[in-house]
């Protein structure tokens, strides 16, 4: 099962198993609905975005371990960063999804999904929250109207 | 029956998957193919290949023999009257179409009802809602039982005077359950309404006779019986079918055209615009033959007996959930296991070489009404074993341990 072992490892299961930022945000955020309707995995992104700059970002939803720890990451790694930074660590996600070799510096613990790009069938499960975050971004720049469902 | 010697007839049974040899369990999505359907879908296009109903030279003819004599075998496969009232489809989602579109449509008002239950799978449900909104008709559901069954005082109180179209599968594709037809049919019947039966997943495991059980439609997919894919048949009344306008217009289904008007060619046709898929009919004839040979009794016995099995050998894990009848059932399991979700589930299989199903398997009320956002399901087919249920339930120990994180480095 090591092909397994490199899939899951420790930091995804902690993450699966106590996700950081779970919950909802209080003060206006924009919110942004996103589920994946071939597997039913479901996130609801909060971002608090105050002069281009992440303040707070939380989620909600329900997933496989994989949807659900990428979330957990995801939230940890662009809190309190600018916004552009936040898309350019999602482009690196989506990269690594492709199989190359990307660098998360400062915070590693999203490296450990590399795996998951030898797991086809699981990497929408990995993107699902980044995808969320990108339309968020955007729409906190005015390209979207309304909740993103 | 020995499925040993039947899954010698399936190619792609025999490889390796992630280094284990390959368990598939996923059936009840699609069935493997036998080399007879791969050989005959082959032969068809090496020899016999030419556009049906209007070649006069000799390719033409036994192109249209091929695909009519398919026609037949569907027909004697269900017992219907005649062959007229099968009408080759892409599966049973355009069959129900079909009937969604040409007879509810044309034929409801506002105030009538439609029933259905909420273990349907997408494609007998969503039909029947645009449906509903479009004739301003009612849709209703007949409840379930914590079981995943439905009894026969709930359809009698849910299907009323008004009630004008009965939409229900025989074999839920998650529960397993197998519902009553003939008897819902009867009830449908008395208080004047017709009965539309969803048979994706009852055709390829259970003798079905449309006459006997007193069926209106019956629609079924090819390719969860051996079958290719891209192949599916509606089967209708003929006084239902003739009364019917067709739901696609063009070529193959017309009789005469004028610049303003046009006429219809006669059942079956005329609900078959365009070249149809001939290879598809043919494979799907071949795969009739394959499993008539084996004998459908048989299957279903086999499965039955597999699926107790199932039964007995997952309810031995701790902390697993399985959902649906205990008894008489048809042959799957769904189930959860612990917290563990189940498509973390299908991955950890997957490297031990076992395909199963994991996600709402298109029944995203149903799965609200079983309160969980997803299931896994193993569902068995002719050539699975003793075996393979072994290596699901030892694959499943492990996944659980592995979750447990007492394997991980």
């Amino acid at each position: 099962m090591s092909q397994l072992d490199d899939l899951y490892r420790r930091v995804i299961m902690d993450h699966y198993k106590t996700p950081r930022n779970r919950g909802e945000l209080d003060n206006e955020s924009v919110t942004v609905n996103l589920n994946n309707p071939t597997c039913g995995d479901r996130i609801s992104l909060q971002l608090q975005l105050e002069e281009g700059i992440v303040r707070n970002v939380k989620f909600t939803g329900e997933g496989c371990s994989i949807s659900m720890s990428s979330a957990s990451m995801m939230t940890e790694a662009i809190m309190g960063k600018p916004a552009e930074e936040a898309l350019e660590m999602a482009d690196k996600f989506s990269a690594m999804m492709k199989g190359e070799t990307v660098e998360f510096e400062g915070y590693e613990d999203v490296e450990a999904l590399s795996g998951v790009n030898k797991f086809p069938a699981r990497i929408k499960c990995a993107t699902l929250a980044w995808n969320a975050l990108r339309k968020g971004v955007e729409h906190g720049k005015g390209k979207h109207e309304g909740i993103e469902q | 029956m020995d499925p040993i010697a039947l899954k010698a007839e399936f190619p792609i049974l025999h490889q390796d998957i992630n280094g284990h040899p390959l368990v598939y369990l996923d059936n009840a999505a699609t069935t493997q193919k036998p080399r007879s359907v791969i050989e005959a879908v082959k032969r068809y296009y090496e020899w016999d290949n030419a556009n049906v109903h209007r070649g006069v030279h000799t390719l033409g003819s036994r192109a249209t023999d091929a695909y009519e004599g398919a026609r037949e075998k569907v027909a004697r496969f269900l017992n219907a009257p005649a062959s007229r009232q099968i009408i080759f489809t892409r599966g049973t989602t355009t069959a129900l179409n079909i009937v969604a579109s040409g007879y509810a449509r044309q034929t409801l008002r506002e105030g009538d009802e439609i029933v259905i239950t909420p273990m349907e799978h997408h494609s007998n449900l969503i039909p029947w809602q645009q449906a509903a909104k479009a004739t301003g008709a009612t849709l209703k559901y007949i409840p379930l039982q914590p079981d995943g069954t439905i009894t026969l005082e709930d359809v009698e109180a849910t299907v009323t005077e008004r009630t004008k179209i009965v939409a229900i599968t025989y074999v839920s594709n998650v529960l397993g359950t197998i519902n009553p037809i003939a008897k819902i049919a009867e009830i449908a019947h008395r208080k004047g309404a017709i009965i539309v039966v969803d048979g994706a997943q009852s055709t390829p495991h259970l003798k079905v006779d449309v006459q006997a059980l007193d069926i209106d439609f019956y629609a079924l997919s090819g390719h969860k019986m051996c079958g290719p894919t891209g192949i599916g048949a509606l089967y209708g009344k003929a006084q239902l079918l003739e009364r019917m306008e067709p739901v696609e217009f063009g070529g193959e289904m017309i009789d005469f055209v004028e610049l303003y008007d046009s006429t219809w060619k006669e059942l079956p046709w005329k609900f078959e615009g365009g070249t149809p898929m001939i290879a598809g009919a043919v494979g799907l004839g071949a795969a009739i033959d394959f499993l008539e040979q084996i004998g459908l009794h048989n299957i279903d016995q086999h499965e039955k007996k597999l699926t107790r099995y199932a039964m007995e050998r997952l309810s031995d894990i701790e902390g697993l959930t399985i959902y649906g009848p205990r008894e008489e059932r048809a042959g799957l399991v769904t189930f959860n296991l612990g917290d563990v979700h189940p498509h973390d589930v299908a991955t950890v299989l997957d490297t031990e070489g076992i395909a199963v199903r994991a996600g709402h398997h298109c029944c995203q009320p149903l799965m609200r009404w079983l309160q969980v956002s997803a299931t896994a399901r193993a569902s068995f087919y002719l050539y699975n074993t003793e075996q393979d249920v072994d290596r699901l339930a030892e694959s499943l120990v492990k996944t659980k341990e592995f979750f447990g994180y007492e394997s991980i480095r």
